[in-house]
């Protein structure tokens, strides 16, 4: 089963069965009844812009920034070609929703792209694939396949005389061309590396012309938009948190997977959902929006619900939903210094201060860990991470440098103590017993 | 050098792109032409370099850029392991520990049969099912507790 839990689904609701994510089963369960609608009634651009303003629709890729209001942005009566990207790049680490969206729901990002192809007069689009999952990239070629054969896709859809052509593009390891100009650079066959903005892409884009990116489940949320009405959809979720979201929850607890729930939702229901915290343990922490959003401890995290002006009250970010739950047996620094591998290891290097200051965040963070940590790497970790926020051309900088303040600022002792005594507060037995990894049954 | 299915295999990934924008189409037709030798050598980026009708150079920095292009040769099977947080909370870096000690190699060697090299990878956006791994590219491996590693060594022959 795709989506092992829902409250007030939309999104995931009846992928019972093998055949849930073809065309025939979608068309079954109301798919591309927006599409059609919009197409034979002749409605206007302005009115499906409109309804996706009216949603209160929050881009899900992590910026959370309102849709259709970028998709205003857009020249649209600007002739010329113009472009839709989806960005289903997902490696932000906690991130797996998407590729349930793909492998469960591929037609509504399929038909979400094409309402917004219309909204915004563009007649070509891509959806970038993240590159390790290959099924999951074979099954959208199918998708669409399908999608071309029932005129859902092509020239003229429905008979309209609207076109729209649009192509899968598979990535191949590289975390940063989840950002959405490196993602332009990469499906022109160049390196992913950002671009300076502005020029923004709504008016220099793929190949220089206009472009909107969105995130899989932004694009896949669309069609229930169009369908319920922009109101019906916000009232879904909560007052500037429109609908509801996928949250992917990993870590300790009892049933990682993907979970639907209007925005709004208490995370301590989200937790339950996910069968608690194994083994009976005791919450720790949590990053609540993907490795790139600050760490809240748990007592504060029990009191957020899971919306974007929540988790922002609780001095974290909402992200691309991706919550990762830590317990008791986690070692802070240890899940620092991980992270500070991976920023350091996926930062494009163009910017000195984020290729320069990643690589002294781990290097420090790694020292403190190994039981090398000097009295002064706490200020030292601080000042790395000021001269690089701001300072960047794209926002891996500002992802790499937050982890590091907010696990610093929250678990100070912490690092204090494996500073002072060259080892973990948790014993290493304790960290390994709690992944569970020899202890694990089929 | 490449395989006349290899190049119908590139001509369908030119055929998304616009008429003047081949180059798009150079991540797959590298990630093809690794598929038909194993590994990318120099000449074969070249002569993908050729086929789409650009420089050399272009294409070098592309395969150069993207972590899953191999431009050594690796074994017969590549297994990438992810370590990255969500997955070491649930047993990533464990998993990745006990490869090590079966297989007696560390991350990016290769066992002296030639049969597995072994890796370790960021987030494969799989992160609910770690600890997971990859082999070549391709076959995601899910919930790879100490049975399930040995019975997928046991596979690879
Ligand atoms: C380093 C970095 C990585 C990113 N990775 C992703 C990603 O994997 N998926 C995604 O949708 N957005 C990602 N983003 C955000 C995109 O740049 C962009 O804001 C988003 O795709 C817009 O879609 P939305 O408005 O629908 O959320 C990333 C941003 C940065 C700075
Ligand atoms: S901030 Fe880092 S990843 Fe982003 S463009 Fe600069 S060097 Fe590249
Ligand atoms: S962190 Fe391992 S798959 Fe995401």
């Amino acid at each position: 089963m795709a989506i092992l839990g829902a409250i007030n689904p939309m999104l995931s609701l009846d992928l019972d069965g093998d055949n849930a994510w073809r065309l025939a089963d979608y068309v079954k369960r109301g798919g591309y009844t927006a599409l059609r609608r919009i197409l034979e009634e002749k409605q206007t651009q302005e009115f499906v812009i409109n309804e996706v303003k009216k949603s209160v629709l929050r881009g899900r890729g992590g910026a959370g920034f309102p849709t259709g209001l970028k998709w205003s942005f857009m020249p649209r009566s600007f002739p010329g070609d113009k472009y839709v990207v989806c960005n289903s790049d997902e490696g932000e680490p906690g991130t797996f929703k998407d590729r349930d969206i793909l492998r469960y729901n591929p037609h509504a990002v399929i038909e979400g792209m094409a309402i917004a192809a219309f909204a915004m007069g563009a007649s070509r689009g891509y959806n970038y694939i993240h590159g390790e999952v290959w099924d999951i990239y074979e099954r959208f070629e199918e998708a669409l396949d399908e999608a071309r054969a029932a005129g859902f896709l092509g020239s003229n859809l429905l008979g309209s005389g609207f076109d729209f052509e649009l192509f899968a593009h598979h990535g191949y390891g590289a975390y940063i061309c989840g950002e959405e100009t490196a993602l332009l650079e990469s499906i022109e066959g160049k390196k992913g590396q950002p671009r300076f903005k502005p020029p923004f892409p709504a008016s220099f884009g793929l190949y220089g012309k206009p472009t909107t990116i969105n995130n899989t489940e932004t694009f896949a949320s669309i069609p229930y938009i169009i369908n319920l009405g922009g109101e019906t959809y916000l009232d879904a979720g909560k007052a500037n948190n429109g609908g509801t979201k996928l949250f992917s929850i990993s870590g300790h607890v009892n049933r990682p997977g993907n979970y639907e729930i209007p925005l709004g939702t208490p995370f301590a229901t989200l937790l339950d959902m996910a069968g608690g915290i194994r083994g009976g343990r005791q919450l720790k922490a949590c990053i609540p929006g993907g490795s790139s959003s600050p760490v809240v401890p748990a007592t504060a995290m029990m009191e957020c619900t899971m919306d974007y002006d929540s988790i922002s009250k609780a001095g974290s970010m909402l992200g691309s939903g991706a919550v990762i739950v830590m317990d008791e047996t986690t070692c802070m620094v240890k899940a620092l210094e991980r992270l500070s591998f991976f920023y350091y290891e996926e930062s494009c290097g163009q910017c000195t201060p984020c290729r320069e200051g990643t690589n002294w965040l781990y290097r420090v963070v790694h020292r403190i860990e190994t039981g090398r940590g000097r009295a002064d790497d706490l200020d030292l970790l601080s000042s790395v991470t000021t001269n690089i926020m701001g300072r960047t051309i794209c926002a891996l900088g500002d992802a790499a440098s937050m982890p590091v303040q907010s696990f610093i600022k929250h678990f100070h002792d912490e690092f204090a103590y494996h500073i002072e005594h060259k080892k973990c507060l948790v014993p290493v037995e304790v960290q390994r017993a709690g992944s569970g990894f020899f202890t694990a049954t089929a | 050098m490449l395989t006349s299915e290899s190049l119908k295999r590139i001509d369908r990934e030119i055929a998304k792109y616009p008429a003047d924008q081949k180059q798009s189409a150079v991540m797959a037709a590298l990630a093809i032409a690794q598929e038909q030798q194993g590994w990318l050598s120099s000449e074969a980026i070249e002569c993908v370099a050729g086929y789409l009708g650009m420089a050399p150079v272009a294409a070098y920095e592309v395969a150069t850029f993207y972590n899953m292009y191999d431009l050594q040769p690796v074994g017969k099977y590549k297994v990438s392991v992810c370590t990255n947080l969500p997955c070491m909370l649930t047993g990533g870096v464990d998993a990745g520990e006990y490869l090590k000690n079966k297989l007696g190699i560390g991350y990016n060697e290769t066992t002296p049969d030639g049969l597995i090299t072994l890796k370790e990878g960021e987030c494969m956006g799989a992160c609910g099912d770690a600890p997971v791994m990859i082999v070549n590219n391709r076959r995601m491996c899910s919930w790879m507790n100490p049975e399930q590693i040995d019975q997928l060594l046991a596979e690879l022959k």
